[in-house]
């Protein structure tokens, strides 16, 4: 589990994580706007079903890919959170 | 973006900042690429935004990272974020993404600064969610002050461990204990490779001060560990490890690795440059001269994607690689080459002087690297074993690119980057070769996301 | 009595020819230059195709196919195979007449394994065509395998049987003493009474070292492939007026070939991909599919293939040496081929001679080409 520590306000946008409406700090990247908000697994492997969440942070293991705004396969750490995004959990290959 | 820059630099940690700065200081027109939002790189990641209080918990040497960006926006090289390349040629063209548009543009000279990522040693269990790099457990804090809530443990080797174990402390976080590989032996090791200067001794007392603050906090700190293991269903709940003879066990939600960075060469090797395996630091590297030219006309490498080194070295190294791109482009003789880079050349040599004994004191033990367990995930992305690894290895398949082949380790979306190293150790072990002798990966383009869609955007007008 | 052979090329046409011959007890041993499968055997597109085939080939083919609908019972694997069909799409009235002409053509020729559909068909097997489409040429037998994993499948089959392979082994001379051949190599000399050239786009120096050149072109033909997408389409698609091969494969990732060449460095075996080219490719498919705008790239290749100036490959009895084969030059299309190419060859090396038509296949049709 994370949490967030105690800093000054930041301006933020709403997102949507798995149907839920979550407020989080502008210019924070998906993957990170997700772990703070503890939804466990982020997708289920495409070969055996297995459950992942983002592991480097920093664009080199694809193991955060979601589905953005409808669109699967998105890499979670390398995208800015915006006002409005659908964030979901993505299953093997697609939505 | 223009189609052609005289200078295109790829990365925007201290040694691109610090690169195209220089570059652009003498006149040069230079575009810095960075996938990123926001230069720093990883180690500087996000310092125009990190509030102060943040910046202070990180440490001293994140601030030195205010001064280069600052120097950097300052200069009249031509920052470029949100671009992602996807591939490099011989010749130097680049394809890119600059905000989700496909482009292909070309320059004199290419720079390329694209750091390090963390060593992967797979593990069983190592894909549960709960398990991340401490590198990644850096960015969440740096980037958004986000720290494991139910504490934490920190294991592998390497300096960055008992930093990052150093910040969380400060930030209030629990840390459970920081399990390290290192084993007395190591520091017997390294010990030849001490050198004598006083600037070592810097390094060391930072660690050993390190190390006393955790112990006073009740960090359980253990030396020596092996056969690490992550455990749990959904998720990590508890990890396993062996220390002093017997298996120890310790319920957690959150475990950290580290086994150390290794240069990001994907770049490099896409554009057929020539890499060799160096058997301290445990990595492939380009093969590069003093100035950090590589095996191809026009292409250079600066800072930790052309082997470890750290970020001051770095910012030295991409000076460096700046005065020889403008003698190379006829800016300067070099006569004045050599006498704008000789500060930056003396400061380094003084900073590598640590590396040697640093690499050996923080070496991953062999067997941690060349034999993993059986049932360990070691291509993430298409989920292949260890032990898969080796039946293909025992069929005939007797490199990594025919391994790649039959069992698709290396055809996801993360091209091997995740799984490279350790199929060439197993490839090694298991058909008595040394790492020097192992193949790589084959590299092909895209190395980054490139949709059908933004390919077919490019080259309107070619005819059918 | 030839029991002995040497065959030069451990790709498919290599390990195809050493299994059928080892199966009629000639001891074989294949010289490989770097390992199994490096080249076009191990990257091509995997197609099973035999729909729109040159008439010249269409007996091979029709033979291959009924072949890998049993490959298992040769191979002891499946090589995963799947036989979904395969389409040539027509976009106008104008590909339609040249589809039905090709249907009458193999109909006149007796065979019946391609024929005619409509749009009401062609949008019942392929639901995500763009919808501009009239209709198509189909084969319902046509399909796909793995093309590692089929080599992978006749090597080993081949092995068991005493096929030798000798990799990383260059072949540097070849000459003929007192009725056998004599291979030079740098791991050592190899001799044996019959040679065997499969030695794909290497081929021609050994044709030329035979004292029978032929213009054979290497060529780097691309390819791509995507992230895995949840299945979505059946067959395999190409089109009657647009370079494309489009496959989905098992594991969902799509598999985009076309003919569009790489830049190609033969001395280095360095391929670079042309992007201008692979555009063209990537715009081919978005006119047939636009849904699949978002779909990323994973890889691009381009593996070195024989390309022969009539698109024929050189199949049969050396013209100038005695003793001597070729099975090569495939010009992008060998992998279908491939089971029937092995027993043809063992055919004649064994028997003297095979049922099936070698004529246009024959390397005599190059001989006035012969150039300085």
């Amino acid at each position: 589990m994370f949490k967030r520590l105690d800093e000054s306000p930041r301006q933020t946008v709403t997102v949507i994580i798995n149907g839920h409406h979550v407020v989080v700090p502008e210019g924070e990247s998906v993957a990170a706007a997700v772990l703070a908000e503890n939804i466990g697994f982020t997708r289920t492997t495409p070969v055996n079903n297995q459950p992942r969440a983002p592991f480097c942070m920093m664009g080199v293991c694809f193991d955060c890919l979601m589905v953005i705004d409808g669109v699967p396969n998105q890499q979670a750490c390398m995208v800015q959170v915006r006002d409005g995004m659908r964030i979901e959990r993505q299953h093997g290959s697609g939505v | 973006m223009n189609d052609h820059y005289r200078l295109v630099i790829i990365g925007a940690g201290p040694a691109g900042l610090a690169a195209a700065t220089v570059a652009a200081d003498h006149g040069v027109e230079t575009a810095l690429l960075d996938e990123q939002p926001a230069p720093g790189g990883q180690i500087f990641r996000a310092i125009e935004s990190a509030p102060d209080k943040r910046a202070r918990q990180l440490g001293p040497e994140y601030r030195r990272g205010e001064k280069l960006v600052s120097a950097f926006r300052h200069s009249s090289a031509r920052y470029y974020p949100d671009t992602q390349v996807w591939s490099l040629s011989a010749d130097r063209e680049i394809g890119l993404n600059h905000r989700q548009q496909a482009q292909v543009i070309s320059a004199d000279q290419v720079l390329l600064a694209n750091g390090a990522f963390e060593r992967p040693v797979p593990f069983p269990g190592w894909t549960l969610p709960g398990v991340m790099n401490a590198g990644a457990g850096q960015i969440l804090f740096k980037g958004s002050g986000i720290v494991p809530a139910d504490g934490v443990v920190l294991a592998g080797s390497g300096p960055l461990l008992l930093l990052l174990a150093w910040q969380y402390l400060r930030a209030g976080v629990k840390v459970r204990a920081v399990l390290d590989t290192i084993s007395r032996s190591n520091y017997l090791k390294a010990l030849p490779w001490l050198p004598k200067a006083l600037m070592v001794h810097h390094h060391i007392t930072q660690g050993l001060r390190y190390q006393q603050t955790l112990r006073l906090a009740g960090v359980e700190l253990h030396n020596g560990i092996s056969d690490l293991q992550a455990h749990g269903s959904e998720s990590l709940e508890t990890i396993s490890y062996r220390h002093k003879g017997s298996k120890h066990r310790l319920k957690t939600d959150s475990l950290l690795i580290h086994f150390g960075v290794i240069p990001n060469i994907h770049l490099s090797q896409a554009a057929g440059c020539n890499h060799y395996w160096h058997a301290r630091q445990q990595c492939w590297r380009p093969e590069l001269d003093l100035w950090g030219s590589s095996s191809i006309d026009g292409i250079l490498v600066a800072g930790d994607g052309g082997g470890i080194g750290g970020a001051r070295t770095a910012e030295h190294a991409g000076r460096i690689a700046a005065f020889q791109v403008l003698h190379n482009l006829g800016v300067i003789s070099q006569r004045e080459r050599d006498r704008e880079a000789a500060r930056d050349r003396k400061w380094m040599k003084a900073d590598l002087r640590i590396r040697p004994f640093l690499e050996k004191l923080f070496s991953i033990p062999d067997s941690m690297l060349r034999i993993p367990h059986d049932n360990a995930i070691v291509c993430r992305c298409e989920e292949v074993t260890a032990g898969e690894i080796r039946s293909a290895i025992a069929e005939g398949h007797g490199d990594s690119n025919q391994v790649k082949f039959l069992t698709r380790c290396g055809m996801g979306p993360c091209q091997g980057r995740q799984c490279a190293q350790a199929v060439a150790q197993i490839v090694a072990d298991k058909t008595s070769l040394p790492m020097k002798k192992s193949t790589q990966f084959r590299v092909r383009p895209p190395l980054k996301p490139l949709t059908l869609g933004q390919l077919a955007s490019l080259y309107p007008d070619e005819p059918e | 009595m030839k029991t002995d052979a040497i065959i030069i090329g451990g790709g498919l046409m290599g390990s195809s020819t050493a299994l059928q011959l080892a199966m009629r007890g000639v001891r074989c041993r294949i010289l490989e230059k770097e390992s199994p499968g490096r080249h076009a055997s191990g990257v091509n597109a995997g197609g099973l195709r035999q729909l729109n085939r040159h008439p010249a080939e269409i007996p091979l083919t029709v033979e291959a196919a009924r072949m890998w609908r049993d490959i298992e019972s040769l191979l002891d694997s499946d090589c995963d195979a799947r036989f979904p069909g395969q389409l040539r799409v027509a976009e106008s009235a104008q590909d339609l007449e040249l589809l039905e002409q090709r249907a009458a053509l193999v109909r006149s020729l007796g065979y019946d394994h391609e024929e005619m559909i409509g749009r009401d068909e062609l949008y019942q097997l392929v639901p995500a065509l763009a919808p501009h489409c009239v209709g198509a040429l189909i084969c319902r037998q046509d399909g796909y395998a793995r093309p590692f994993h089929a080599l992978t499948a006749f090597r080993h089959k081949a092995s068991s049987l005493g096929v030798e392979y000798h990799v990383k082994t260059i072949v540097d001379a070849i000459e003929r003493e007192r009725g056998n051949w004599r291979v030079t190599t740098r791991k050592g000399d190899f001799q044996a009474p019959v040679l065997v050239n499969c030695a794909g786009a290497w081929a021609g120096r050994i044709a030329t070292s035979l004292g029978e050149p032929v213009p054979l072109k290497p060529g780097a033909p691309m390819m791509m492939v995507t992230e895995r997408l949840p299945h979505f389409i059946d067959p395999v698609i190409g089109a009657a007026s647009r370079k494309l091969s489009f496959k989905q494969m098992q594991n969902g990732t799509l598999l985009i070939g076309g003919a569009h060449m790489a830049d190609l460095d033969f001395q280095q075996q360095s391929t670079q991909i042309s992007w201008p080219k692979l555009a063209l490719s990537a715009r081919t498919v978005m006119a047939l599919f636009p849904q699949l705008n978002d779909v990323r790239i994973v890889r691009t290749w381009a593996g070195i293939e024989a390309f022969m100036p009539d698109n024929l490959p050189v199949i049969g009895r050396s013209s100038s040496a005695e003793d001597a084969w070729h099975a090569f030059g495939f010009s992008a299309h060998g992998f279908q081929l491939s089971p029937v190419v092995g027993k043809i060859l063992a055919e004649l090396i064994v028997d003297g001679a095979t049922s099936f038509p070698l004529e246009p296949f024959a390397i005599s049709r190059f001989n006035q080409n012969q150039t300085g």
